[in-house]
């Protein structure tokens, strides 16, 4: 991926120096994907280097395929139905669930932030804080959103019909190159925090977060299929997913500018919702509603209502 | 096509056997929403019936009154003025048709009789202590018979509308079966009283309860409440005959009774009949007005069409 | 028919009168406060669907007057956006008013070169425009309550593209919450219809707008599509087919530009066996039927259960047979023309395929006038999910009757099209309603009623339906900075 010579893996720093003390080698993780609940390699059996901020080797992440995206979309679609009819209340304790195992595995993900961003261990353990965090956000979100943006609206006539936020259905979710823990679970769970389910690719230099994050969704009480991530070429991936004809949405987020105008243009085949990136400078900022209400639809629903009898009419 | 009710009960035979299997029947009638009723009936409102097409129905609509008086305070007097009008309704115009029927109480329908005699009006009396209805079976059918005896042509019996708001659905069917026999000749028109049933399902069921126990009108009111005839409420009830002779193939008329008023009203009926039922049913022996003032606007319209200048009330006769 | 029926009840004609509307010879376009010429000096004609009779002859916009029209709407923006809310407010009701004043000249106007019934224009798009400037004008002042920030800001420019079907109703939409929220715009009318969009830049004088606010642009796809690509334009807003508005997603790709699209359908109208039949007929016939069926959100397939399909089928068949086909200025005519020969041409194409396919064909006894577009009311029966004619959207009063044997069949048949506009659900059972709502993907869903429209109520379809929603509050935020 990178063309600076690699350096070893951080925690054989010292290997090999002949020293007389030999430290434990640690067992190292190989990286999967998670779709549908499991945790594939890449159908194409590829893989590529991903390094820190300074080159060097951190793991072998799956460079998934179209098929491993396809495979996600059918994973997505098939666990739409049970998690956009779950109640809100219930997704809600499922989201909360999330933050609850990620508070658990906290020093891993500040480990793994640190290493993919580049950021002293201080500065992650924010970001990692603030991540923790947005999924209790969201959490409270889930059985409150309908009521701030659906309603009773008050017709001329005898009937009276009420509007309500739907989930859009399978959403492709691009998620930030920069931010690989933050930034991906602020477009991830305002997603499925409303119902929705999600293939996301995660950030393409930096997508160990993302993939561990998997392991967390797995014991957090999330059906699987709800969230599929996949690692590798975010061009390479998004392109199957844009022209996807089973896929409703797609948050560009993680998108240049011309690759974006690409997937808009592929998007538009079946008409899909489309989230532009926007520039971001601060994912810890307080998020709006606006990435929820981006992938609801508006279905407003008409009843009669008349007299309670057959004497109100008159000619 | 048959024209008597006699073959109903037979096609329906089971239905009636008990009270369970009655309401059965009853409740299992599909089910009526109001706005969709309502709306199609104020939508059949707007059609707009001018020149030829009103006249024709101006004059089907004095052949469809069943000029009425019910108070009180009715005289010999007033029943001979009520004939005479109904024989000639218009004194200056003989071309004008006669009404159906005069409808008087049953203590006026000699009177009746001899002032339409002759002329093919019909008599018809109210009975069955009309108009609540509220008196023992035996009263009731003395009532029908004494009227009957008086030579009616028609009764206007109505129902125990307590007995049908207690789900007591045989009673009610068995009193009409009583009536429809003590009526002997007469046709008899069944009065539903629809305001005091209240929800279109009652009327529905309570058309359907009439027309099994050999109704041969089935009408909407008394005009002694509130709320009578409606074009909702008809339109309700022409359904219902269309249904009843789609399945039996025994034809029931309707009668909207009180509240007519306006030519415009009645006209509206008409399009209601003509596009709900159809047109067998455009025939004073299947579709009749019970009013009274309506009368008089009718004929002031059928002078404004044949002179082109609007009539005033000194123009008709105030009987 | 009517006609062909034995009834002794003749209904006499009851023609609306012409007289109260006064139709130029020539229209121009409407730029700038101002009618004026093509730049290029080109004109269409537009004709009468019910006669072919011409009635006018329109200027026809082309890419310099687009140019003209934005920079227009852009310069006036400036001051419309910067006005105070109550003050835009009390413009949109002045028209309100002006459109109820006018609203028989309109009526007359619209059933003209639309070809639609007097009694549909008359009492449904008439008195739903004017709702609709009615409810939007309240909001000028209020937006800063709708949720959607302390102070949401306009975009600029609208470009906006519409259809012949509701011409005059589908300028309300567009419009009216366009210039609440303080944007100005270029609107451009369908080319069979441009008549009432050009009266209402009268209205708009009347009214005393300010030049630029509103300018209207007659014309072809042409036009539209260089409106909805012209640079300087801040959102789009289409009504229409789903292939022109899959041709604008693509072309505002990777711009700024804001979009809602409000597309085509194959609305599922499902009979339940416990329905109140009468009220479900008229339902199916509100259907399908009104404005000839060329209605987006129209219950084009009818779903029945099984067991009251043959009950439902023939009140449905006696029904059609007292629709009175004819005149679209009677005030008792139920079925007008289609609105043109193109249109015609698309719905005989597609009724003869469903015909190949198979499916069964039936329409009463009706006569055709002899010129004008027109197409009797049709039912295709024996229809399979697998039929053209129940998955294309036909646009013409042509229904494709469906069954199903339980709830859940029918909602999965009632889901499988690409469209998701509409659905229709007849039961007198209220949680059968509910359930059934639920798992219906379509914005409006109708129960035990169909084909009400209401300026506070959002309106817009799911999957290749569209996206966006037009009217209540939801409406404000195509149409703001948000």
């Amino acid at each position: 991926m990178s063309d600076k010579p690699k350096k070893a893996h951080k925690g054989e720093q010292g290997h090999g120096d002949g020293a007389a003390e030999h430290r434990r080698l640690s067992v190292l993780k190989t990286y999967k994907l998670y779709v549908g609940g499991k945790f594939p390699r890449s159908e194409s059996g590829r893989v590529y280097e991903v390094t820190d901020s300074k080159g060097t080797w951190l793991a072998n992440a799956p460079r998934a395929s179209r098929k491993d995206a396809r495979d996600a979309v059918v994973a997505a679609r098939k666990a739409f139905g049970g998690w956009s009819g779950a109640t809100a209340y219930n997704r809600g304790q499922v989201l909360y669930r999330v933050a609850e195992m990620l508070e658990g595995r906290r020093s891993q993900f500040v480990q793994e932030v640190a290493d993919a961003e580049g950021l002293s261990r201080s500065k992650a353990a924010e970001q990692v804080d603030a991540t923790i965090d947005r999924w209790v956000w969201y959490a409270g979100w889930t059985d409150k959103i309908a009521q701030v943006v659906g309603g009773g609206n008050p017709v001329a006539g005898p009937f009276f019909n009420l509007s309500t936020p739907e989930p859009t259905g399978v959403v492709a979710v691009l998620a930030p190159q920069e931010s690989s823990f933050l930034g991906l679970v602020s477009v991830v769970a305002p997603v499925i925090a409303t119902g929705n389910t999600a293939v996301v690719i995660a950030s393409e230099r930096s997508p160990l977060p993302a993939l561990s994050l998997g392991e967390v969704l797995a014991t957090s009480d999330l059906p699987g299929g709800v969230v599929n991530v996949l690692s590798g070429g975010t061009a390479e991936i998004a392109a199957p997913l844009a022209a996807h004809q089973d896929v409703n949405a797609i948050d560009l987020a993680g998108a240049g500018e011309e690759l974006a105008k690409e997937l808009e243009i592929a998007a538009a085949d079946n008409l899909k919702r489309v989230l532009r990136p926007q520039p971001v400078d601060d994912w810890s900022a307080t998020p709006g509603i606006d990435r929820m209400t981006a992938f609801l639809e508006t279905k407003t629903v008409w009843h009669p209502t008349g007299a309670l009898g057959a004497s109100g009419s008159s000619y | 096509m048959p024209t008597t009710a006699s073959s109903a009960a037979h096609a329906l035979t089971d239905v009636t056997a008990s009270d369970g299997s009655l309401r059965r029947f009853l409740h299992g009638l599909p089910g009526v929403d109001t706005v969709g009723l309502e709306a199609r009936a104020a939508s059949l409102g707007t059609r707009s019936i001018k020149t030829t097409a009103k006249a024709y129905a101006i004059d089907l609509a004095i052949s469809m009154v069943d000029l009425t008086t019910l108070e009180g305070a009715d005289t010999p007097g007033k029943v001979r003025a009520l004939g005479a009008k109904a024989v000639h309704p218009d004194p200056t115009d003989r071309a004008t048709p006669t009404t159906a029927a005069v409808c008087v109480y049953p203590d006026m329908v000699a009177t009746a009789k001899e002032a339409v005699a002759g002329s093919g009006v019909k008599v018809a009396s109210v009975a069955t202590a009309f108009p609540a209805g509220r008196a023992a079976l035996d009263v009731k059918l003395a009532d029908v018979r004494d009227a009957v005896a008086a030579g009616a042509d028609e009764i206007d019996m109505v129902i125990d509308r307590g007995a049908f708001l207690a789900g007591k659905y045989l009673k009610v069917y068995e009193e009409i079966v009583a009536v429809k026999e003590a009526s002997g000749a007469a046709r008899l028109k069944v009065i539903f009283e629809t305001g005091e049933l209240s929800t279109y399902d009652n009327i529905r069921r309570a058309s359907w309860l009439g027309m099994l126990a050999g109704a041969d009108f089935i009408k909407t009111s008394t005009g002694k409440v509130a709320v009578n005839a409606t074009p909702a409420n008809t339109l309700l009830m022409l359904e219902a005959v269309r249904d009843f002779r789609a399945q039996t193939g025994v034809q029931v008329g309707v009668k909207p009774a009180g509240g007519i008023r306006t030519t415009k009203d009645a006209v509206k009926f008409l399009v209601l009949v003509n596009e709900t039922a159809g047109t067998d049913w455009l025939d004073n022996h299947w579709f009749r007005f019970g009013a009274s003032s309506l009368l008089n606007d009718l004929l002031m319209q059928r002078q404004k069409l044949a002179t082109g200048r609007y009539s005033g009330p000194d123009y008709v006769t105030v009987d | 028919m009517a006609s062909a029926m034995a009834s002794a009840f003749e209904y006499a004609p009851a023609p609306e009168s012409r007289s109260v509307v006064d139709i130029a010879p020539s229209y121009g376009l409407f730029i700038d406060g101002e009618f004026t010429e093509a730049a290029d000096g080109k004109v269409f004609k537009t004709v009468s669907p019910s006669t072919e009779e011409v009635l006018s002859e329109v200027a026809q916009a082309g890419a310099e007057d687009v140019d003209r029209a934005v920079a227009a709407a852009r310069r006036a923006f400036v001051k419309w956006s910067a006005l105070p809310g109550s003050e835009r407010a009390k413009y949109l009701f002045r028209i309100a008013r002006i459109i109820q004043e006018r609203s028989r000249e309109l009526a007359v106007l619209e059933t003209l070169d639309n070809g639609k019934p007097i009694k549909e224009t008359r009492d449904t798009d008439l008195p739903l425009v004017a709702a609709h400037f009615f409810y939007y004008a309240g909001w000028a002042d209020k937006l800063g309550h709708a949720g959607l920030g302390a102070d949401p800001r306009p975009l600029g420019v609208a470009g906006q593209v519409i259809p012949w079907n509701f011409p005059l109703l589908m300028l309300a939409w567009k419009i009216a919450p366009a210039l609440a929220t303080g944007n100005t715009v270029v609107l451009k009318p369908a080319e069979t219809t441009p008549l009432s969009a050009l009266f209402f830049a009268d209205i708009c004088r009347q009214a005393g707008l300010p030049r630029g606010v509103v300018n209207i642009l007659p014309g072809y796809g042409d036009t539209g599509a260089a409106l909805v690509a012209h640079p300087d334009v801040d959102k789009v807003a289409f009504t229409g087919s789903t292939a022109v508005g899959k041709a604008i997603a693509r072309q505002v790709a990777g711009t700024r530009k804001k979009v809602t699209l409000e597309l085509g359908g194959k609305g599922a109208n499902i009979v339940f066996d416990d329905a109140p039949i009468d009220q479900a007929v008229e339902g199916i016939v509100t259907g399908i039927f009104f404005n000839q069926g060329q209605v987006c959100c129209a219950g084009s397939r009818l779903l029945v259960q099984e067991s009251v399909q043959e009950e439902l089928l023939d009140s449905l068949k006696r029904r059609l047979s007292t629709l009175r086909l004819g005149d679209p200025l009677d005030k008792n005519t139920d079925i007008g023309a289609i609105n043109s020969a193109e249109q015609l041409t698309r719905i005989n194409a597609l009724v003869e395929q469903g015909e190949a396919e198979g499916a069964e064909r039936w329409s009463p006894a009706c006569e055709l006038p002899s010129s004008g577009y027109w197409f009797a009311p049709t039912l295709f029966t024996n229809v399979t999910q697998a039929h053209t004619v129940a998955r294309d959207e036909i646009f013409g009063p042509v229904l494709s009757v469906l069954t199903f044997r339980t709830p859940d069949e029918a909602v999965a048949k009632a889901n499988n099209t690409q469209y998701g506009l509409s659905a229709g659900i007849w039961t007198e059972k209220g949680s059968r309603i509910l359930a059934v709502a639920n798992k219906l993907r379509a914005g409006v869903v109708w129960s035990n009623t169909f084909n009400k429209f209401d300026p506070t109520s959002p309106f817009g379809g799911y999957k290749e339906s569209g996206y966006g929603r037009e009217g209540g509050r939801h409406g404000l935020e195509a149409y703001l900075d948000v």
